[in-house]
């Protein structure tokens, strides 16, 4: 019997549902037919393929037409911003723009089109961590093909204006992508009444499998293909379609679309908990981004004096599993881009920890990592030469 | 966790041998910068050329810890011409190997033993050749491009 884990790094990865294990075992052993083949157990797997779609169409508020299945939210979000901008730069238009707090497949996408003549603008965020709609529509020119600017960032949780950016998009006939894989299941997303062009879902992040998400591309938003191959997904997404994942990724969008509002409430009701649990048994620490638009699951801290790896530890060797922007936990040398960018200072970047919520943890589980936070901070700074 | 640490790297990151500091050390070595995300400060008590004490203090990782740790164990008790020798490789070694990404962190430990040595001679007016070896040599090997 393995012990038991806290788990709090669901920005990071969630646990695959049960729901969602139902609903893609049939298409490994019984229904594995190619979708594309003619026998029946082929057409059933077609049919299912087609139902998925339509499950998450309708969790997204979107039409069926609109939903293409990718094999994660990295190649959702390449496809997006390299196809359409390949496809402005046909008219002449080269100028793209972002943010400066993008997950890496938006960040680095955008720069390996700036290695390809495009010019990029990322637009910096504020001390809260937020942009502002102004700031989109001034960076616009003659030149802008898209705008792409995340939902709700993956670090520390801030959600962007992103219907008013893609208003301004829209009236200025520019296309809008928006990276929502942290934002789905969190925030009530209605496409059809929207102005979203593109919008990028991965299923790991909502209880489905690692490897499946999915493109949203409105109805008349002109894009390209991206991989070359046969013609599946209406000749825009080549590669025989991963039937299994697809109807786990819609079943997971059914569940995570449900009650909303009344699960963030559940989960901020934690979040508010464990903060208040260590104010005042902790000193000298800071809430990273704002509080206010922001994920209810999503809390990440700077420690004065601490390094973040060395703190991951110790809660590890409590089972609580959680996450940092500190440079010793990716392979790079330095911290955090998102943290850097809300002008922190590189060393309170280094002693950041993220803790990512689910509706499955438990008030005792936020006691339990009030206490191991508190010891473990403190005994990290007494052997700290940089805190007294 | 991402990083693979060995047994031996978590026994001391849990477990650090000499934290803390000595009041009234010969000599204090510190090396790293917080910006890179590790600082080691090591402190020494030295009596007729043999470390008689040493402590550490690291803000870092966890093999910033261990390295601090492992280093101060491998110099107590040893004249300084022998500590002086500590090379990073041999706290590597006798840590059962680093990640690949962590092995500056046992550059860090060698460079701040060798800072407070460097230190207990200037402090003493000793010369470094004659004290700690013909060759002794801190070597600058951290990796971090931050660093000025
Ligand atoms: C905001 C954001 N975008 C994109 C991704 C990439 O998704 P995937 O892991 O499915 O490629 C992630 C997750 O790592 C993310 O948090």
């Amino acid at each position: 019997m393995p012990e038991k884990i806290i788990y709090v790094d669901n920005a990071a990865t969630t646990k695959v549902s049960k729901a969602c294990l139902d609903a893609m075992l049939p298409f490994f052993e019984d229904n594995y037919g190619n979708p594309s083949s003619i026998y029946k157990i082929a057409h059933t797997a077609k049919f299912a393929l087609e139902k998925a779609r339509e499950k998450a169409a309708k969790a997204l508020g979107a039409e069926k037409e609109e939903i293409f299945f990718t094999s994660c939210g990295t190649e959702s979000n390449n496809w997006a911003i390299k196809s359409c901008a390949f496809l402005g730069k046909e008219k002449g238009k080269t100028h793209l723009i972002t943010s400066n707090i993008e997950h890496h497949s938006v960040l680095n996408s955008f720069k390996s089109l700036e290695k390809q003549g495009f010019n990029v603008t990322y637009l910096p965020v504020n001390s809260d961590g937020l942009i502002d709609k102004n700031q989109v529509e001034k960076a616009i020119t003659e030149k802008t093909s898209l705008v792409s600017i995340m939902y709700a960032n993956n670090e520390i949780g801030t959600i962007q204006p992103i219907e008013k950016i893609a208003k301004i998009c829209k009236e200025k006939n520019i296309t809008f992508h928006t990276d929502a894989v942290q934002a789905v299941g969190h925030i009530d997303i209605s496409l059809n009444k929207g102005n979203i062009n593109l919008l990028s879902i991965s299923g790991h992040k909502i209880h489905a499998p690692k490897g499946v998400g999915i493109l949203y591309i409105k109805k008349g938003t002109k894009i390209k293909s991206f991989l070359d191959g046969g013609g599946q997904e209406k000749m825009l997404r080549a590669g025989t379609e991963n039937v299994a994942f697809a109807n786990a990724i819609a079943t997971a969008l059914e569940i995570a679309t449900k009650n909303i509002e009344e699960k963030e409430k559940k989960v901020k009701i934690l979040r508010d908990m464990l903060l208040q649990k260590i104010e005042g048994k902790i000193e000298k620490f800071r809430v990273n981004g704002t509080l206010k638009e922001r994920l209810s699951s999503n809390l990440n801290l700077s420690f004065e004096g601490i390094e973040g790896e060395s703190l991951l530890l110790l809660l590890d060797s409590k089972n609580i599993c959680a996450s940092s922007g500190s440079a010793c936990t990716s392979n790079s040398l330095d911290p955090s881009h998102v943290l850097l960018a809300i002008g922190l200072k590189p060393e309170l970047a280094h002693g950041s920890l993220r803790i990512s919520l689910s509706e499955e943890n438990t008030k005792e589980e936020i006691d339990k990592i009030a206490e191991v936070l508190v010891y473990s901070v403190n005994r990290l700074r007494e052997m700290s030469p940089i805190w007294n | 966790m991402a990083m693979e640490y060995s047994e031996e790297v978590m026994d001391h990151f849990m477990n650090p041998r000499n934290v803390g500091e000595i009041e009234d050390a010969d000599a204090i070595g510190e090396v790293g910068n917080a910006k890179c995300g590790d600082i080691m400060r090591m402190y020494l008590k030295i009596e007729n050329g043999i470390i008689k004490d040493v402590k550490f203090k690291t803000f870092g990782c966890g093999s910033a810890i261990a390295t601090s740790s492992k280093a101060t164990e491998m110099i107590k008790g040893k004249n300084i011409k022998d500590a002086a020798r500590l090379t990073n490789q041999a706290v590597v070694e006798s840590l059962n190997g680093l990640p690949k990404v962590k092995i500056h962190c046992s550059v860090l430990a060698e460079q701040a033993v060798k800072a407070a040595l460097l230190d207990y001679c200037k402090k003493n007016n000793l010369d470094v050749k004659k004290t700690l070896g013909e060759d002794f040599n801190i070597k600058n090997e951290h990796e971090c491009e931050s660093c000025e």
